[in-house]
């Protein structure tokens, strides 16, 4: 135990610690310091019966006010969705073109379009729905399964072969023409062909013995899905090959790739994840990105 | 102030060995306040349906992700906040952890949370975006995993691992001696779309059955995307009614 000593100036008792001649006062704390602490501790007697506090072994006290976080964004969330009820129950019951017609409700679905285009399409289809390989382009004018509102719609609600969704667009999966033994199996000569007779159509630099023979090849065995004149079918997803436009890229490497592995993109449905209202301003949304039909 | 010092204060003070024992007794108290109910209060893993272990393959893809460290950079619980809920979906539930050792819960975002990211995208995307995420989202900051695509998973110890995982997760074991027994099988099955799946699809409801990357054999890359594809899909919350999960 340090002696005790008393500080001559101020009369106050020290510590008996002294460092370097320097030595502590042995002063009570300040009053301010400790009414503060008083009411702390005053405001915990009032948390615990307000709020949930003490674990009782299989249970806990709840507190009289309910109050739960959970509760609370259950709340907030219900909160929020009434004061936009004023145009989501508007777009509910609207027709898609009736949306597009009323002005208040076409600026407030590309709004909430473009925050759930944000949120969910941005990963595969680009930050301006400019597309990326092996996800379609959403600004330009060429659709693979339609650019009308009703099909934009539909091709969100439900997906392009979504296998947990049973009204989704299954379209006709392209086969692998190197390795499937049905529709028919073709050659590594004969996928080159068709893939210069397919260049042909929207480029001039494919080798043009090889498109000769291609084309009867194309007439033969892609014709049924791409049409006669490649100009695409959009009921089986079957793009348009002549407009110079690539989905999976358009030189000649990624022809071959194609023809000889197939192709069948999936997007997935969002009827589970999206609910209604906000599937419908996001087909708004991608119609007005530029292309809609 | 000399007469304070046969104060309770002083005697504390002034004896370490006592200042350190009732230091002790106070911290432990609030350290039991916060852990132990956890274990005790039947409330903390909500009673919702739909939770089943990770399918083999899912199990083998969970391992893939705690090895790359994808929880340091991506989070898997969507907290109870408006913003939150409206971006990712339902919060997350404790009970959507409850075979996770550990937790994949993450403490930083600088990727998206991965709480519901189960079929929110293709699983052509989730290859694509595998061997280079900027092929798809130029913007991203994340490693590639190019070398996933086409390497062949180790899957010989699978079912060490469930074993491992019904010794460390208590009283109740997690897999049932049928799911051990099939777990190679099941593996198997979980990539390849042709075959029959029902056996797997009892066991393991719910679960992805495709050839993920396209590739031939089990790739690395399958069964992280088969876990992927898992994710946040298993609680079924239209049937959940919000007074179960208040707590």
């Amino acid at each position: 135990m340090a002696k005790q000593e008393k500080d001559p100036v101020s009369g106050v008792e020290t510590t008996g610690h002294e460092w370097d001649g320097i030595k502590e006062l042995n002063n009570p704390v300040p009053r301010w310091w400790l009414y503060i602490f008083y009411v702390c501790c005053a405001w915990s007697l009032v948390y615990w019966v307000l709020y949930p506090a003490w674990p009782m072994g299989t249970w806990h006290t709840a507190g009289i006010l309910g109050w739960t976080q959970r509760v609370e964004v259950e709340q907030k969330i219900a909160d929020a969705k009434k004061a936009q009820s004023g145009f989501t129950d508007r777009i509910a019951s609207s027709s898609l073109d009736d949306i597009r017609k009323a002005p208040d409700l076409l600026n407030f679905a590309l709004a909430g379009g473009k925050a759930a285009f944000g949120v969910n399409c941005v990963p595969c289809h680009g930050a301006g729905g400019q597309g990326n390989p092996g996800f379609p382009n959403l600004a330009d004018d060429k659709w693979l399964w339609g650019g009308t509102l009703a099909d934009i719609y539909t091709t969100i609600k439900h997906g392009i072969r979504a296998t947990d969704d049973a009204e989704t667009r299954p379209g006709v999966a392209m086969p692998a023409w190197a390795t499937d033994s049905a529709p028919a199996k073709l050659t590594a000569a004969q996928i080159s062909d068709v893939a210069d007779y397919v260049l042909s159509l929207s480029t001039k630099t494919a080798d043009a013995a090889g498109a000769t023979r291609g084309a009867p090849i194309f007439a033969e065995n892609c014709a049924a899905c791409h049409g006669d004149k490649a100009q695409g079918n959009q009921d089986m997803g079957a793009p348009a090959l002549s407009d110079g436009i690539w989905l999976y890229g358009g030189d000649k490497k990624t022809l071959v790739e194609t023809i000889s592995k197939g192709r069948a993109g999936v997007m997935p449905s969002w009827t589970k994840r999206l609910d209604d209202p906000t599937i419908k301003q996001l087909a708004v949304y991608v119609h007005e990105l530029g292309g809609g039909k | 102030m000399a007469q304070d010092k046969d104060t309770i204060h002083h005697k504390i003070e002034k004896n370490v060995v006592l200042m350190f024992i009732l230091v002790l007794i106070t911290v432990s108290i609030g350290g039991m306040v916060q852990i132990l109910p956890l274990f005790t209060i039947e409330s903390t893993i909500e009673k919702v349906d739909g939770m089943r272990p990770y399918s083999p393959l899912e199990l083998a893809g969970w391992n893939i992700y705690v090895r790359e460290g994808c929880y340091l950079c991506h989070s898997q619980q969507i907290r109870p906040f408006r913003d939150e809920v409206e971006r990712y979906g339902h919060y997350s539930l404790a009970a959507e952890s409850m075979y996770d050792h550990p937790f994949q819960w993450g403490s930083k975002r600088t990727g998206p949370d991965l709480a519901r990211v189960g079929g929110k995208y293709s699983n052509e995307w989730h290859t694509a975006h595998l061997v280079n995420p900027r092929a798809v989202v130029p913007e991203s900051v994340m490693p590639t995993y190019q070398w996933m695509k086409s390497r062949p998973l180790k899957f010989d110890d699978v079912q060490d691992h469930m074993k491992t995982l019904n010794f460390i997760s208590g009283k109740k074991p997690i897999y049932t001696p049928e799911m051990i027994a099939n777990a190679k099988a099941d593996l198997a099955m979980q990539i390849n779309p042709e075959g029959d799946a029902s056996g797997l699809l009892k066991r393991y409801p719910k679960a992805v059955v495709a050839n993920f990357t396209g590739e031939q054999g089990v790739t690395e890359m399958d069964a992280l995307i088969a876990y992927l594809q898992m994710l946040g899909t298993l609680v079924n919350f239209t049937d959940v009614k919000p007074e179960q999960l208040r707590q």
